[in-house]
Parts: structure tokens; sequence; C-alpha cells
């Protein structure tokens, strides 16, 4: 899967890691990928909520040692 | 404006005192409908954090003016962040200190009586779980029951009152909290207990709880003797101390009776349950005063807090122990019950020692209410 963006959130506490996600997404293009690390649990439902409500599409996630990798599709 | 902290104490006694407040969760709605805050007079409003990223504008309208507003979310970061934009817009708001996991870790303890010559038993509620634990003392030695793993509570507590913990008890293998009896039992010295038929798996040293072998505390000798009493897990031990109490467990409640399918032995322990409730049980004293392990619903809170009532008033009210066909006893306690608690299996396995997960774990596996009843 081919990101356009690295967002490196790792390490960050909620709700940054949205809030970092929301900004790093408005400056891609409609159809282009933001892929997000993050560490704090949480950011895996929320993630996937705020997506949801905003349209845009959660692609894939996964997780390893401790680090939560998402995909993220611009609507 | 500016905003400030609440904590969990603070919240706890807007619930004893029954007064007003007007809470906006912001976690997400999936969350906010498994586990929130309770109170008889508060109000919910459930906007995900990150439906407001941009702002507060759109709900300020269904914010109340004529009472105190709380914002709440898991860990405290995204309450903050909202009760900071709330603040700019001109409304004195709180948000809850180290958020709904905080919440989950306090206890409050409260006084339930008097026993023989100064003792004295005390119920810490967990008010965010509904788990309740017990610490009885006299004369400078003090026994615990069902602790929780938050365990300086109940050590800082006993040596407030100038008391040794002594012995440490729980009723049964529990799958909904983490028990902090072995922990506890380590820090002081005290002897760990606990009823043999659970505790077949586990990977600890334990002294055997058994009928008959009563254990006494304090020089005035305050008796708390085991009754077997199955049902809810096949060992499950209920208390009666100072010939006053009963501490009955996961088996009988207030308001509900104990769910007999944790273990995942329901069609087996259903019979054991409805010989404790319907025989077992009757043939004690109606005095007794009953203090159960768990509160499920916060009607279940007398007016100072504490969660207790007469046995003999539980077998005239409690619909569990009027239910007079054994086949309908049956089919309440294993169909239609309520969710499992989270992570329950683990749990389990965590009280028999049989895994180690770490403080951030054992967290998570705790999070959401206690589920270990049928109303």
């Amino acid at each position: 899967m081919e990101a356009a963006k690295v967002l490196d959130a790792k390490g960050l506490a909620c709700p940054m890691p949205i809030v970092k996600t929301k900004k790093a997404i408005n400056e891609l293009e409609s159809g282009q990928i933001l892929e997000i690390h993050a560490t704090d649990k949480g950011a895996k439902n929320d993630l996937a909520a705020w997506a949801k409500s905003t349209g845009n599409e959660l692609l894939q996630s996964t997780e390893e040692d401790g680090v939560f990798k998402f995909w993220l599709k611009k609507a | 404006m500016t905003f400030k902290a609440m904590t969990s104490k603070e919240v706890t006694q807007k619930v004893f005192n029954k007064e007003k407040l007007f809470i906006l969760d912001v976690r997400n709605e999936g969350d906010f409908q498994d586990w929130k805050i309770e109170g008889e007079n508060f109000t919910y409003l459930n906007v995900p954090y990150f439906e407001l990223l941009d702002g507060v504008e759109g709900i300020i309208d269904q914010i109340p003016s004529d009472r105190e507003i709380l914002v709440v979310c898991a860990k405290e970061g995204s309450s903050v962040f909202v009760a900071d934009m709330l603040s700019d817009s001109g409304l004195e708001v709180s948000y809850l200190e180290g958020g709904m996991k905080a919440w989950s870790e306090y206890l409050e303890p409260v006084k339930v009586g008097d026993l023989k010559n100064g003792g004295e038993i005390y119920q810490f509620v967990r008010i965010g779980k509904g788990c309740l634990s017990y610490m009885a003392i006299s004369n400078g030695e003090a026994a615990i029951i069902d602790a929780t793993r938050m365990t300086d509570i109940y050590v800082d507590f006993a040596a407030k009152m100038d008391a040794q913990i002594k012995h440490v008890f729980d009723t049964h293998l529990h799958a909904d909290h983490i028990s902090g009896g072995r922990k506890t039992a380590e820090q002081t010295g005290a002897s760990y207990w606990l009823p043999p038929k659970d505790a077949e798996e586990v990977t600890f040293d334990y002294k055997q709880l058994e009928e008959g072998k009563d254990v006494m505390i304090g020089n005035t000798k305050i008796s708390i003797q085991p009754l077997y009493s199955p049902g809810h897990t096949i060992g499950s031990t209920s208390f009666v101390i100072d010939d006053t109490y009963l501490l009955t467990g996961d088996i009988l409640f207030i308001d509900s009776i104990g769910r007999p399918d944790l273990a995942g032995k329901a069609e087996d322990w259903v019979a054991d349950l409805h010989e404790t409730l319907y025989n077992r049980y009757k043939e004690l004293s109606d005095e007794l005063i009953v203090l159960p392990a768990h509160f499920m619903i916060i009607d279940e809170l007398n007016d100072n807090g504490s969660v207790s009532e007469k046995l003999g008033t539980l077998y005239a009210r409690n619909h569990g122990l009027n239910i007079e066909d054994e086949a309908e006893f049956r089919r309440t306690v294993t169909e239609n019950l309520p969710p499992q608690p989270n992570a329950y299996q683990e749990i389990r396995e965590t009280n028999m020692g049989k895994i180690n997960p770490d403080l951030d774990k054992q967290r998570e596996m705790e999070i959401g209410p206690n589920r270990c009843a049928v109303r």
C-alpha cells in the first residue's frame, strides 16, 4: 500500500493522535493514503469511529510490539 | 473562564448525596453505552471528542446552565482538551481527573457498623465498577474480604486505624475483577484464604477456607465463620462476621442474585445456587445484615453510600429469592443472561496466578461494569 504520507503519533496520548491525523489528512488530496503509527491503545477504536464519522476510509490496521499502524484513505 | 479538575472522590460524594451533575462524556459511543458514571440526578450528553476537534459551538446550546458540568473521557487528555474549549466559550466546567481509568479504581470506605468491644466493619465501595470489599477491625487486628487490586488503599487504611492485617479472604475465584488478596497478603504477611474448590488450578500457596474452621481477629475474638454456599462458583463461601453480618460474595445481592455461568458451568451449578439461596441461607437469622460483593445499579446504595440490607428484607423483596418454581428459577439464571464481564477468562487466569499481566493490561481487562448478577 503506497502511503502519500506517514504520521508518527507514537508516544502521544489521546486526543493528540486524532488531532494530528485530522491535520495530516487535511493536507492530502482525495484518494491519497495516510499511514499512522500510534502507541495509545485508545487510538484504535477512536480512529475507526472518527474515520466512520468523517467518511475517510480505514483500509487496514495492524498491531505489532505495541505499535498500532493504520492506513487511511482520504474521502 | 477557567476550568478545573474534579476528583473521583468528589464525584462519589455527588452520587451519595444525589446531587445534580451534567456529564459531557467525550468517549466514543460504544464505550459510553457500555459503561458510564451513574448517579440518580446525573444527566448526560455523549459526543466523542473527535467530533469536537473544530470547536464546541455545535453543542453549546445542549449544555445546561443550572448545574455543574463535568467533562469525562477515558484517561483525562481529551476531557481537558474539550473543557478548555468550553471554558473559552465562557462556561465554567470541570474535567474528571484521571478519566474513567481513575473512576474505575476509586474506592470509598464507608463504615457499615460496629463489632463487639469497639470493633468496626467497613465497606469499600468501588463506585465505578460496583465492586464491594470489606475490612473488619478488632483490637488492632484486621481482616479483609474480596480485596481489589488497589491494595495500597487497604494497607494505608489499616495503618490509619492502627490495625495489623492478619487475614485476607476471597469468597470465590473472581471473574470480573483482579483480586488484590494475594498481593495484600504478601505486602502485609497476612494469611490468604481461598475456597479450595475454586482454587484447584492456582499456582500459589493459600489457606483452605472450610466451614467449621472459624477465624478470629482481635483480643476480644471477633469470629469470622465460613459458610459453604456454592452456585456462582462451586467453591463460593459466605462469611458470618460477629454473628451479625452475612458477607454473601457473588451469591446474593440487594436487588439481584449471582449468575452461575462465569466458569462455563451454568447447567451444573444452577442446582447449587438454588440450594444455597432457597435452603442454606433460609436457615440463617432474618436479622443478619447482608453485605454483598457487588452492586449492579445505583439504586442499591443506601443514603450513606453503603450497600447492605437485612436478610429477612431480601427474602421479602428480592425477586431472585421469590421464584416459586424451580424450573423457572433455572431458566432465569441460565437464559437471557447479561453479557459476561470484560476479559473474564483472562481475569480468572490472573486470579489463579497463571498469567501476570502488567498494570496497563490489568486496567484494560477490568474496563466496564462487573456484570456478575442476574435480576
